[in-house]
């Protein structure tokens, strides 16, 4: 490298230097870049513990360079209020799985959010229980084949497919809540925006905030990377629209609370 | 003159970024990494822009965009 | 300190407080509402947090979250509640965790009763949860023995980084009874807990608190390091009361909780009558105190040895794993929120004192 050579993009510091066990193309990978970026932009690596949950991410440990509990599966964020409410001064995050947050852990996210805890919740929606093989997750599509919905998944059987953001943002309870996709770079960048938003939102003890993040799955889905990239747009993000469904700054408390 | 480096250990195959690279000067490696892995490379150093397209796209953080002399910053990241 | 006339439960919660304990997390149920009542109105005193959970399985995953920082935690709950904590208890055993748990015990199984039971002894000591661990399960017979093992419990869930759990039935939580507090608590120095807690990486390498280990050695490794924790408590926790043994004795009677002081009630009356009856008191279920019971049943006099509960015969399979024939063992019992009587309990030693061959008979 001559003497004005310069480094465009590299690694951030919180991004273990460690070859992840997530299949080629899952975008976990970018997910996990993203948080890394945003606690090293914020300068918190080292005040901040994440909350690992039970699935594909149960390694995140591994590869994110901050202090780490893990949860059992479905409990990161009572895991991340009980630790939040003795030591409010430290930024406390969990990432969590379309199984581990929506399926067993529903009672959790909930009354967290509706809490208001003062912790940020990453919510990786893949359409599948990844770890485990691939079987009907509560995002699974429509149709969608799963091992566990061989004939794809049947609406009048099981129900469609539960939109959190949607679902937390009902809550009255003044949240930051973001659903964004990591399909496309104009998209990765977007959903940093989101993420960066809804660790400040912490930093400065605002509010809860939860980032859902479309994600894929190449390997349960049975497609290869880019079949995979382009399902997220032509069958996700039609059905989980994009966007912010809720923020501080615009929520208004129904006057019954007052 | 910009240009990235993939790191052979780190790289899966997964051809994301062959596929997002705005100059498509992107291809695979013939030969395959010890992990059993083809690997991403360059096919035409001399057209890459810096634009860190691939990098961001990258979800094993294999790919360092480096670069010397000017480069304009074509959008925050 | 002078005594105050206390409900048990709010003595269990101000004893907490007073072992340096201000974090507290809860969900309700009966025959222990009264400590998540209590706490609300004084944690914020003392600075504490205090948290009612959506569900007794959240906030065993709370205490989780809480204990990682290194501050002291506990909850209390009862049975049906307890059950639903089993799983977290395990992982925080396995995390080698801190914590504190307190079962105010009421007829089960399932939705049961609310009256006070001793319906899971084999729940608290022989692990409720998946995995090879145990709970140190220690067992208050009065109100004031209830704040004694509570503020000693926090610094044995300390120095064995394991949960802890008190076991008492209902009337422990719902009797009034005059109690102290010591006027400063002392505890045996132990190292700081920053050394494993969770800090933030400041300085030093990320630290993971975390019960998987999927390489079978490392699982092993664990497994076998939490067994000789147990093993060190087999050594060194093990407390007990005998009442009024003495030599001549024809029965010995086994009993714990409420439970034995009724017996004591019983032996004090039958004292009077001319008929000697000792008791064997184990205030920590897990260690259990088997060495020492066989000791006392192996002595000359003694005709049978009587275990009473309020359950179907749980603590008697210890004491019959720690006599191992040498004498008979019998069994009194009733539960579902039926309380013996003292009447009821001497019934009983007169019938084997009459026949010591003799069975007893369910009610």
């Amino acid at each position: 490298m001559n003497e004005d050579a310069r480094t465009l993009f590299s690694r951030p510091e919180s991004l273990n230097e460690v070859v992840t066990h997530y299949c080629p193309g899952c975008t976990h990978g970018v997910i996990h870049r993203l948080v890394a970026e945003v606690l090293d932009e914020l300068g918190v690596r080292e005040n901040t513990v994440g909350v690992a949950p039970v699935g594909c991410s149960v390694f995140i440990y591994k590869y994110l360079g901050t202090d780490f509990l893990e949860a059992p599966h479905g409990r990161a964020p009572a895991l991340a209020t009980g630790f939040k409410r003795l030591r409010p001064d430290m930024m406390v995050f969990t990432y969590q799985g379309d199984g581990d947050l929506a399926s067993i852990g529903m009672g959790e996210i909930v009354h967290a959010a509706n809490r208001g805890e003062k912790i940020t919740t990453i919510f990786v929606n893949n359409a599948v229980y990844g770890m485990t093989g691939g079987q009907m997750a509560p995002t699974t599509m429509p149709g969608q084949v799963t091992t566990t919905s061989p004939g794809g998944r049947n609406v009048n059987d099981t129900g469609y497919p539960i939109r959190v953001a949607e679902l937390l943002s009902a809550l009255v309870t003044p949240n930051y809540i973001e659903r964004v996709a990591v399909h496309t770079p104009q998209h990765i960048i977007k959903a940093k925006q989101a993420i960066r938003k809804a660790f400040t939102y912490q930093k400065e003890g605002r509010c809860f905030s939860l980032v859902e993040v479309l994600s894929t799955c190449p390997t349960n889905w049975g497609k290869t990377t880019e079949e995979s990239l382009d399902w997220v747009e032509s069958r996700m993000v039609p059905y989980f629209p994009l966007g912010c469904y809720k923020d501080p700054e615009t929520a208004e408390v129904p006057d019954g609370a007052v | 003159m910009p240009g990235i480096k993939v790191d052979k250990n780190h790289c899966k195959g997964c051809e994301t970024c062959v596929k997002v690279c705005p100059q498509q000067i992107l291809t695979m490696s013939k030969d395959i990494t010890v992990r059993g892995y083809f690997y991403a490379l360059m096919a035409d150093p001399s057209r890459c822009i810096g634009c860190r397209i691939c990098a961001i796209s990258c979800p094993d953080s294999a790919i360092d965009v480096v670069t010397n002399g000017t480069v304009f910053e074509l959008f925050p990241y | 300190m002078a005594k105050i006339l206390m409900k048990g439960n709010e003595a269990i919660a101000e004893a907490a407080i007073k072992a340096g304990c201000v974090n507290y997390f809860c969900y309700p149920i009966t025959p222990q509402n009264e400590v998540g009542e209590y706490m609300a109105r004084r944690l914020p005193e003392v600075g504490g947090a205090f948290l009612q959970g959506e569900s007794e399985v959240a906030v065993g995953n709370m205490l989780f979250g809480a204990a990682s920082t290194g501050q002291r935690v506990f909850t209390t709950s009862s049975s049906p509640g307890i059950s639903l904590m089993q799983e977290s208890i395990s992982y925080m055993a396995g995390a080698h965790l801190p914590v504190v748990i307190v079962n105010i015990m009421r007829g089960g199984p399932g939705l049961g009763g609310i009256l006070p039971a001793q319906s899971d002894y084999f729940q608290a000591t022989k692990g409720g949860g998946h995995g090879d661990y145990r709970l140190l399960v220690l067992a208050p017979s009065t109100i004031q023995e209830a704040v004694d093992l509570m503020m000693l419990s926090f610094h044995l869930a300390e120095k064995y980084r394991n949960p802890v759990m008190i076991i008492g039935d209902g009337m422990i939580g719902q009797m009034m009874e005059p109690v102290e507090f010591p006027e400063h608590h002392e505890e045996p120095e132990l190292p700081s807990n920053d050394l494993w807690a969770i800090t933030g990486a400041k300085g030093r390498e990320p630290r993971v608190i975390k019960s998987l280990f999927l390489d079978p050695k490392l699982l092993d490794d664990n497994s076998w390091n939490l067994y000789d924790k147990y093993a060190r408590m087999e050594r060194e926790e093990i407390r007990f009361e005998s009442y009024r043994i003495k030599p001549k004795n024809k029965i010995l009677i086994v009993s714990y909780g409420t439970m034995a002081r009724i017996c004591q009630t019983a032996i004090d009356e039958l004292e009077k009558d001319g008929v000697s009856v000792g008791l064997f008191r184990p205030i920590t279920l897990f260690p259990f105190p088997s060495k020492q019971i066989a000791k006392e049943a192996k002595k000359k006099n003694i005709e049978n040895v009587l275990v009473i509960e309020m359950s179907t015969a749980q603590m008697k399979e210890d004491v019959d794993l720690a006599v191992l024939g040498a004498k008979p063992v019998k069994f009194y019992g009733e539960t579902g929120g039926l309380v013996p009587s003292p009447d009821a309990v001497k019934e009983q030693i007169m019938k084997l004192i009459k026949n010591p061959n003799d069975e007893l008979k369910r009610r």
